[in-house]
């Protein structure tokens, strides 16, 4: 008599422990990922990962995570579950930021110190191209479709277009002082370019590569030296983009048609990156100095949680348990 | 049966006089209004970057410098509010009206305690419109937050109200008055919480920080900084609550012919 309700308080146990979705953030200074439950709003489980981890993004089957461990000189590839190390990519030295294709076998690495992007096939693991672009590459982007590969060149100040059938430049296109991020939206028509120095965005028509608008950010009382664009993340459908403003300490919501700021968000103290949950209802802020990570209701644009993360938080992935 | 029915009758007269009282002196309501919205929206707008280094609680997250003082502003009118009151009594004392109504045939306490709801309604209502302009400029807290502070508030304005009424049976005349805004409203105010947390405080002295600490006006403002994000700060509501005792009983000895300071006034 007494199973029924044995399989019953099992099957609730179960219920109540069944892993919520995460957010896995890379701490720069600890060599750890802290991961996040999306539920309780709490870190659950540290990793150690190699030396100082920036980049992380999940394999889109989200069987494997990639982590750019920048002074290991390695792309590490760990199984989420486990938090082990499986094996390690030859990424070319300090690889800082990565994409993965929509093919979700090759990586565009960009290697800061040796002013390459290393595209390298995660199931041979081997270096297919390096590609020679401008001084410290770090942001990285593949359109929709995978056939544009974008790095920006902090230095150079220039972003760099790829043809990824040949692996070569076809473009350059100069933007604002220090870019830091790129991403490709609306379907890949547009790209947005972050500028950290030059405190601005820039939009690319894809199709041209010309530039399409510039967008521009002022926090009320915050000098403009501060206001440092580096990460930034869309909403469902593109509508509006998330962008960290660095020491600002602030995120600015873009309107991703009219490229007006519609509101700025305080959140912890100098914000690199982020990722959202499933839905898109809740953004998660890496807020590197304060060691912690924002959360923020996207449909009010209110902070609503900072939680403790390792030493210095840098990138962020949202990873789906269910 | 009646007798009952006599002290609420009284109490609503006490109540309504205040409230008249208050409703005659607009300037005193736009007075009490301003005070509070200068500090909001200039002092704390230079302040703006000031805090965010730490969260503590009942914030989850880092808030503006604008976002942390209103709880302490709330307290100020209150504060303020209470002084006046007992202002006022001091200037009924001088006009004769105090004698009247302390002769009324009803305890003292119970008179002097209405003369306190009646002056804590008045102060709670100005918070409330305090809080009203402050959210027309965008300065938001949880949307139960503004209906659970209504206790904290009430507490805290019996407290502040009491103090009043205690310092009011010391004071002999009117001029006395700016003595009890130095030394009464303007430590009790900057020595609190109201404008910068106590672990800042700490950081530049440790002194500093206990006479925070010990300040009931400090407990009052935490109070309500709790209430307003519906939560209860259960070492603020025991402070608060002893301070309001207390200063209700030095009230009423105070003001006792037989005992307190009015013997000495004749």
């Amino acid at each position: 008599m007494k199973l029924p309700i044995l399989t019953t308080l099992t099957a609730a146990l179960l219920s109540s422990t069944a892993l919520a979705d995460e957010i896995w953030v890379t701490n720069e200074k600890d060599d750890t990922i802290s991961v996040i439950d999306i539920e309780t709003l709490e870190v659950v489980r540290t990793i150690e990962t190699g030396e100082r981890p920036r980049g992380i993004t999940f394999s889109k089957d989200f069987s494997v995570v990639y982590i750019c461990a920048s002074d290991s000189d390695s792309v590490q590839v760990m199984d989420p579950d486990t938090g082990e190390i499986l094996h390690d990519l030859p990424s070319g030295e300090d690889p800082e930021q990565f994409v993965l294709a929509p093919d979700n076998r090759h990586l565009y690495i960009a290697n800061e110190d040796d002013a390459i992007t290393t595209v390298v096939d995660t199931v041979t693991r081997t270096v297919v191209a390096q590609i020679d672009v401008g001084i410290e590459p770090e942001g990285m982007a593949v359109s929709p479709d995978g056939k544009i590969a974008i790095t920006t060149s902090e230095t150079t100040n220039m972003a760099h277009w790829i043809d990824t059938e040949t692996q070569q430049l076809f473009a350059n296109t100069l933007v604002d002082s220090r870019p830091r991020h790129a991403e490709f939206v609306k379907d890949g028509t547009e790209l947005w370019v972050s500028s950290e120095i030059g405190g601005t965005i820039t939009v690319f028509d894809v199709a041209t590569q010309t530039e399409k608008a510039k967008i521009e950010f002022e926090v009320a009382n915050i000098h403009p030296d501060r206001v440092q664009p580096v990460g930034f993340e869309f909403t469902a459908g593109d509508t509006h983009a998330f962008v960290a403003l660095g020491p600002s300490n602030h995120v600015a919501v873009v309107n991703s048609d009219s490229y007006e700021v519609e509101d700025y968000i305080l959140v912890g103290r100098r914000v690199w990156h982020m990722d959202f949950n499933a839905d898109r209802t809740q953004l998660f802020t890496t807020n590197g100095v304060s060691g912690d990570v924002t959360v923020v209701d996207v449909a009010s644009r209110k902070a609503i949680k900072s939680i403790k993360v390792g030493r210095f938080p840098w990138g962020a992935a949202f990873r789906p348990t269910e | 049966m009646s007798g009952v029915r006599h002290a609420l009758v009284a109490m609503r007269a006490i109540v309504i006089r205040e409230a008249l009282r208050f409703v005659h002196q607009r300037e005193r309501f736009v007075a009490a209004l301003v005070r509070p919205l200068v500090w909001l929206l200039v002092f704390a707008a230079g302040f703006r970057a000031a805090l965010g280094l730490s969260i503590s609680p009942p914030y989850q997250t880092y808030i503006t410098y604008e976002t942390y003082i209103v709880p302490g502003l709330c307290g100020m009118i209150l504060l303020f509010n209470g002084m006046q009151s007992s202002l006022s009594l001091v200037y009924d004392r001088e006009m004769g009206s105090m004698r009247l109504l302390l002769t009324a045939p009803l305890s003292r306490a119970w008179l002097l305690f209405s003369k306190l709801l009646g002056s804590t309604i008045i102060s709670i209502l100005q918070v409330y419109a305090f809080l009203l302009v402050a959210w027309l400029f965008d300065i938001t807290l949880p949307g139960w937050g503004y209906v659970a502070a209504l206790p904290a508030l009430v507490l805290a304005g019996l407290m502040l109200g009491a103090l009043g009424l205690a310092l009011s049976s010391f004071i002999k005349q009117l001029e006395n008055f700016a003595g009890v805004m130095n030394f009464v409203i303007f430590p009790m105010f900057f020595l609190s919480s109201a404008l910068y947390p106590l672990w800042k405080m700490a950081e530049s002295s440790e002194l500093l920080h206990d006479i925070c600490a010990a300040n009931p006006f400090t407990h009052a403002v935490e109070l309500i900084r709790f209430a307003l994000y519906v939560e209860v700060n259960p070492m603020a509501l025991l402070w608060t609550l002893l301070a309001t005792v207390a200063f209700m009983a030095l009230a009423v000895w105070g003001y006792d012919p037989a005992r307190g300071m009015m013997t000495r006034k004749g």
